[in-house]
This record gives C-alpha cells, sequence and structure tokens, in this order.
C-alpha cells in the first residue's frame, strides 16, 4: 500500500507558477510531467531506514515572499557571520523563496562565468539549463521525491564555469530560512566545463526553531573533462522539515571532485551524495561530517560509483550520535565492469554520545571487475574512556576532554571547508549541538 | 615544599589484587626511581596514583599535603600537582598537540587568567628546542602517527609546559634510543630542582646514569620490598634480582599477571 500524496498543488498552480516566472515552455511541461508522475512513482527506499511514513509532501505554501538586500549591510547578523563581507566577491543569497543578493565579480561575468539564481537562469540560459537540468545527473523518475522536486522547483542557483576558466576565489550561495511557511524545493546546478576550475559552497540556514514545510533538494555537479570542482556545504535546517537532499557529481575524463559536507540539520532528514565515476583517471573525494541530537532519524548514503579506469573514489564520514538521536550511514562503492585499476576506499566512524543514540555504520563494496583495489573501515562507539582519561590527566575536565575528542573526531571535514566564515560557522555549529 | 605520601596501597585490576601494600613517601626535590623485574605493579602504581579507570584501589591511602588524592577525579589530580607520562600515551585524532597544551594549562590556571597566545607560542617554541622537536608537531595530531621516541618526547615536552609539583614516569626510557634517552634526561635535568618532585618508573639501571636518584625501591610482587641510595641500583645492574628473590625467599613463580598494563 502506497501512503496517499496530499498535495496542497494542483496541476493548473505549477503551470500558474511556471508562467508567473515566464518559463520556458520546456521547463512548463517538464515539471507538469513530473507532478502526473508523483503519484504512481515508488518512495525512495534508502538502506536500512524505512521512510515510508515520513510527511515528504505536505506544506503550507509553495512560496513565500520574502525581502531582498542591497547591500551587505542589510543582510541578516546570521548571514553576515557566514560571508567573508571584504573578501567575497561572489554570492548569490536566497531568503526563503526571494532571490534577495547577487554579486559576481566583473573578471569573472567577463569571461562568462555565470551566476544568477535558476529560475532566471532557466529563462536567460534555457540551453544551458536544459542541457543539464536533470539530465546527466539526478533522473526526474528515479522515485517519487525527485518527481516532486522537479515538478515544484521553486528556488536554487546556476553556477557556470566556461572552458578553461579558473575561478580562484570561492563562489558561495546562502539559503536563509526564515520564515516558517517556507518551503525549500531548491535546485544547485554547478557545471564546470572542460579544464576548469571552481569552488562552491552553499549554506542552508534556519533562523527560525520550528518549521513547517518541506526541504526538498537537488544539487547537480557536472564535472567535464580535466575539470575540478570543490563543493562544500553547511546544512542547518530546522526541526519540522522533512529533509530530503540529493548532492549528485557526474565526473568525466580526469575530472575531480571534493566534496566537504556538514550535516548539522536538526530535521528528520534523508541525504544522498552519489558521484558517477564516469570518465577515465576521474576522481572523487568525499568527506562528511554529522551530529544528530534530539529525537532526529537520519539517513546518510554516501556513494562512488565507477565506470572509468584507474578512477579513485574516497569516502569518509564522521557521525555523533546524541540524545535518542538515530543515523544509518550507508557507504557505498561500486565499481562497474571495465572499471579496470580502480581503487574504491571507504571509511564510516560513528561515536554515540549517549545510551539512547543510534548509529549505523554500514559498508558496501559492490565489485564487478577483478583488477581493482577496494577497502572499507567501519565503527561504532563511544568516546573512549582511555582517551578521556588521559587528557584529563593533564587537568583538563571531563567536559572539556569530550569536547576536545569530538572536535577531533569531527575536524578531517571542517578543515577542509574554503571558506574561512563557513568553517568557523560549523565549529560552532557543532559546538552549540553537541553541549 | 610537598610531600606525596602512600600508604598501605592495595589495588586489583579486574579483580585481581596487583598492589598489595605499598608504601612510599616523596618530596619535592628528591627524584626516586622504583626497578623491579615486569610484573611486579610499578606501572599499575603510577596508574592508581593518577587515577587509571580499570585501576580499583582496594584500600589504602594517597595523600598529597596531607588531602586525600584517592577522592580527586582525574584532572583534580592534575591540578592539586601530579603528572604522569604515560607508558602508552593515548592518540587523539583531529586535536593538534598545541592546541591540547593550551587547553591543559589554561585549564591549571582557570577562566579569567588564560595564558596570551604570545607567551605561549613562546614558551613551546623553547621548550620544544630544547627536546630537539621540529617545530612542525606542534601542529600534528597528538600523538597521532608518533613513533615510540616522539611520544616519549612529547610526554617530557608537556611535563616541561605544565610544571607538575610531582611527576611519575612509567617507564619513559622503553624504547628510545641513546640519543632520544639523552635529550628525555635532560628535560626531566632541567626540571629538578626546588618544587619539584620525581618517580621513575625502569627495568634499567641505564636511565640511571643520566638522571641520578636520590633514592633507589625495588618492588617485587606488589611490594616495595628495599629502599636505599643510588648504590642500590648499580648492585642490581651487576647482580640481578636474584639475590633479593633469595634473601625474601621468593620462589621464581609466575609473576602476577605477567603484563603490565
Amino acid at each position: 500500500m502506497t501512503v496517499e500524496t496530499k498535495l496542497a498543488v494542483t496541476a493548473q498552480d505549477v503551470r500558474s507558477f511556471s508562467e508567473a516566472n515566464n518559463e520556458p515552455s520546456w521547463l512548463t511541461e517538464l515539471r507538469e510531467r513530473a507532478l502526473a508522475d508523483v503519484e504512481t512513482l515508488p518512495m525512495v527506499k534508502p538502506d536500512k531506514t524505512n521512510v515510508e511514513k515520513w510527511n515528504f509532501t505536505e506544506f503550507p505554501a509553495h512560496t513565500v515572499e520574502s525581502s531582498t538586500y542591497a547591500s551587505l549591510e542589510e543582510f541578516p547578523e546570521e548571514v553576515k557571520a557566514i560571508v567573508d563581507a571584504e573578501g567575497q566577491h561572489n554570492i548569490y543569497i536566497q531568503h526563503n523563496n526571494t532571490p534577495a543578493y547577487l554579486q559576481l565579480s566583473k573578471e569573472l561575468a567577463s569571461k562568462g562565468v555565470i551566476l544568477t539564481d535558476i529560475l532566471t537562469a532557466a529563462r536567460e540560459h534555457s540551453d544551458l539549463v536544459q542541457k543539464y537540468f536533470m539530465t546527466e545527473g539526478v533522473k526526474i523518475d528515479q522515485h517519487k521525491l525527485t518527481a516532486l522536486h522537479a515538478a515544484l522547483v521553486n528556488g536554487g542557483v546556476f553556477v557556470y564555469i566556461p572552458k578553461n576558466v579558473i575561478v580562484e576565489e570561492p563562489i558561495q550561495a546562502v539559503f536563509l530560512h526564515d520564515n516558517e511557511n517556507a518551503s525549500l524545493f531548491n535546485h544547485v546546478l554547478v557545471v564546470a566545463e572542460a579544464n576548469s576550475s571552481v569552488t562552491y559552497v552553499e549554506n542552508y540556514l534556519s533562523t527560525v526553531d520550528e518549521a513547517k514545510g518541506q526541504a526538498n533538494i537537488i544539487a547537480e555537479v557536472i564535472v567535464n573533462d580535466n575539470a575540478n570542482v570543490t563543493f562544500g556545504a553547511v546544512d542547518v535546517l530546522a526541526k519540522g522539515f522533512t529533509t530530503y537532499v540529493n548532492r549528485r557529481a557526474i565526473l568525466h575524463r580526469d575530472a575531480k571532485v571534493d566534496w566537504a559536507l556538514g550535516l548539522m540539520n536538526d530535521s528528520d532528514t534523508l541525504s544522498e551524495n552519489i558521484t558517477y565515476l564516469k570518465g577515465d583517471g576521474s576522481y572523487a573525494d568525499t568527506k562528511s561530517v554529522v551530529v544528530g541530537r534530539g529525537e532526529q532519524s537520519q539517513n546518510f548514503t554516501t556513494e562512488v560509483r565507477h565506470w572509468g579506469k584507474a578512477s579513485n573514489g574516497y569516502i569518509l564520514i564522521h557521525g555523533v550520535m546524541k540524545d535518542s538521536a538515530r543515523g544509518i550511514f550507508n557507504g557505498i562503492g561500486k565499481i562497474e565492469h571495465g572499471a579496470t585499476k580502480a581503487d574504491a576506499e571507504q571509511e564510516s566512524r560513528v561515536l554515540m554520545l549517549s545510551k539512547n543514540a543510534r548509529g549505523d555504520a554500514n559498508p558496501i563494496l559492490l565489485i564487478d571487475e577483478d583488477d581493482v583495489t577496494a577497502g572499507h573501515a567501519a565503527s561504532v562507539g563511544r568516546v573512549d574512556p582511555v582517551q578521556l582519561y588521559y587528557l584529563m590527566s593533564r587537568g583538563i575536565s571531563k567536559a572539556e576532554a569530550e569536547r576536545l575528542i569530538i572536535h577531533g573526531f569531527l575536524n578531517p571535514v571542517v578543515n577542509q571547508l574554503p571558506i574561512e566564515g563557513v568553517r568557523k560557522q560549523l565549529t560552532e555549529i557543532i559546538e552549540r549541538k553537541v553541549r | 615544599m610537598s610531600t606525596l605520601v602512600i600508604k598501605d596501597l592495595h589495588v586489583a585490576i579486574d579483580e585481581k589484587e596487583i598492589l598489595k601494600g605499598v608504601n612510599l613517601s616523596l618530596n619535592t626535590n628528591e627524584i626516586h626511581a622504583i626497578m623491579g623485574p615486569n610484573g611486579t605493579g610499578k606501572s599499575t602504581l603510577a596508574s592508581a596514583i593518577m587515577g587509571h579507570p580499570k585501576y580499583e584501589v582496594t584500600s589504602g591511602s594517597i595523600t598529597l599535603d596531607g588531602k586525600n588524592v584517592l577522592e580527586m577525579e582525574v584532572d583534580e589530580r592534575a591540578k592539586a600537582g601530579l603528572f604522569l607520562a604515560m607508558q602508552y600515551p593515548s592518540e587523539i585524532s583531529g586535536v593538534t598537540n598545541a592546541d591540547f597544551l593550551r587547553s591543559a594549562i589554561n585549564a591549571r590556571r582557570g577562566e579569567g587568567n588564560e595564558i596570551s597566545l604570545m607567551k605561549f607560542i613562546r614558551e613551546l617554541d623553547d621548550k620544544m628546542e630544547f627536546l630537539e622537536m621540529p617545530e612542525e608537531m606542534g601542529q600534528r595530531y597528538l600523538n597521532e602517527g608518533f613513533s615510540g621516541g616522539e611520544k616519549k618526547r612529547n610526554e617530557i615536552l608537556q611535563l616541561m609546559m605544565l610544571k607538575p609539583k610531582f611527576a611519575i614516569l612509567d617507564e619513559i626510557d622503553s624504547g628510545l634510543d641513546i640519543d632520544a634517552l639523552k635529550v628525555v634526561s635532560k628535560g626531566i635535568n632541567a626540571m629538578r630542582g626546588e618544587g619539584f618532585g620525581c618517580l621513575m618508573i625502569t627495568h634499567y639501571q641505564r636511565l640511571l646514569n643520566y638522571i641520578t636518584p636520590d633514592h633507589v625501591h625495588i618492588m617485587m610482587q606488589g611490594r616495595v620490598v628495599r629502599s636505599g641510595g643510588p648504590e642500590l641500583a648499580e648492585k642490581l645492574e651487576a647482580e640481578g634480582y636474584d639475590w633479593i628473590k633469595k634473601e625474601l625467599g621468593i620462589e621464581d613463580e609466575e609473576e602476577t599477571s605477567g603484563q603490565e598494563a
């Protein structure tokens, strides 16, 4: 039996929304087809968590109106804290569903770099968006939630780096959520053409304690031949969302992606971070940290799939679970037939801080080729009493010793984040969450 | 002057009694050495003084200037002035040596009285240079991937930075080559003086060539069985332990648990 999908949005609403945004007809039609599929497509089935009863479909409003910002000075304090006002020249801020601020350095614009909200991009760069929007990466009909996403996209950002362009300064997107009725159907599309390079960092930041809407977020990263993308993210979405976040990269020949994800939501969260190593010599380094607390239930799937010869995929995920939080960590390395000399390595470690917390590290290696190397390490445990003793024997209190051990445990990812403000923010969030 | 007094100390691990009535008294400005064969409880004594969670004190007392050490948490013992250079220091991933040391110093100094960053760095640089440690070791994660010798130097670095009243050195000499041993000894000798007392646990006379003890104690079967001056260590070096066993009527039985945790 499938749970009935009670959608507050009709086909007519979707069409009106699309038309109001002057979307190209391909997108309007895509939305309509996707909406029709929502009813019939199966629900996503993550390993070890049953999400059939999770409410992914109810929300009070498709979009809400929010204010824009004329200048950096008008940013809310929480946003100022994570944006390096002096040094950050390439920035997009979305206020709930409203594109609120956009800045791209003249130099990058003159080289053909595109940074704009996704709906504007669909109008102004229709061909490019059509080429990559849910075609190579996430498929619309993958399951109910991807179709729902395609039908209802109401925000997100488009980043396009032309051939041979090296972007030195990071590009930052901040998705500020301060209206409890808002829903985030954000689509992020990062396209790096051949021989280009870019660092993109996104922040999902709730400043309200309770959310009534949905967060159904998809990011697609297309890395063409010999291009290089560093993708950093810090997610801090409020309790009340049912968060589905799918971050997907497609790598072509000799392409490289480095993921650094700080997954700090307070909502129930289903997260997929999947990298397809299609090209020979492609390389993915996937690093994630998670802190779960309260009654939260979360499922994280990190997968690297190898088609390319001599492709390298590394997965590292460290999770801390406290209170009664539950976290499932599925690490999947899959090597397809023909991907000779591929290397798939993964490490999942879960630290539990309280009796009722539950963590499950689930390493999976699926290998269809002989001439490869692969390995995994997984552990679930508590803070080592001998480590605590060692630190305390130097005069450090038990609480501070635990704090040091936890921060140390999460540091491998925190240190990877390329923007200092974001690094600091993640450190502070971890501090707050594990206290 | 401070005094550390251990009286009739009995300690068990997993309900097996290892220490069977240890008596020992140390003053600051004194260096004591404890020697003895493997498995006689030397390391157990060190761990019990510091408060290792696996060791249970079943009877007896430890006092520091009259204060009951056994009632203190591990961090309180450190703040009261005790320090243990461990035989197997823990590795703490993700925490740099420097950050750890600063936290430890500030924990002792208390809130509002934190050491200034400049002063800390200056002192750390000085001490690391003194111990011939490369500068980058301050930024490496605490003991992670350190060689045996690097770990021992790092214990002495902590000792020099934290300046305790009493240091217990648990086999600080094991696994060190002669150059490293000299450096480690140099560190300990630099601490020597008013306000500092030391209890060195070792198998080997070799360490005592570099750090001359004021008192030497021999432990066997969970007790201190002989105490004397440096000449006692020399006699052990020359004649081994058999003469004491004979005097005490100890048969060569299997020694306690056969391992020193």
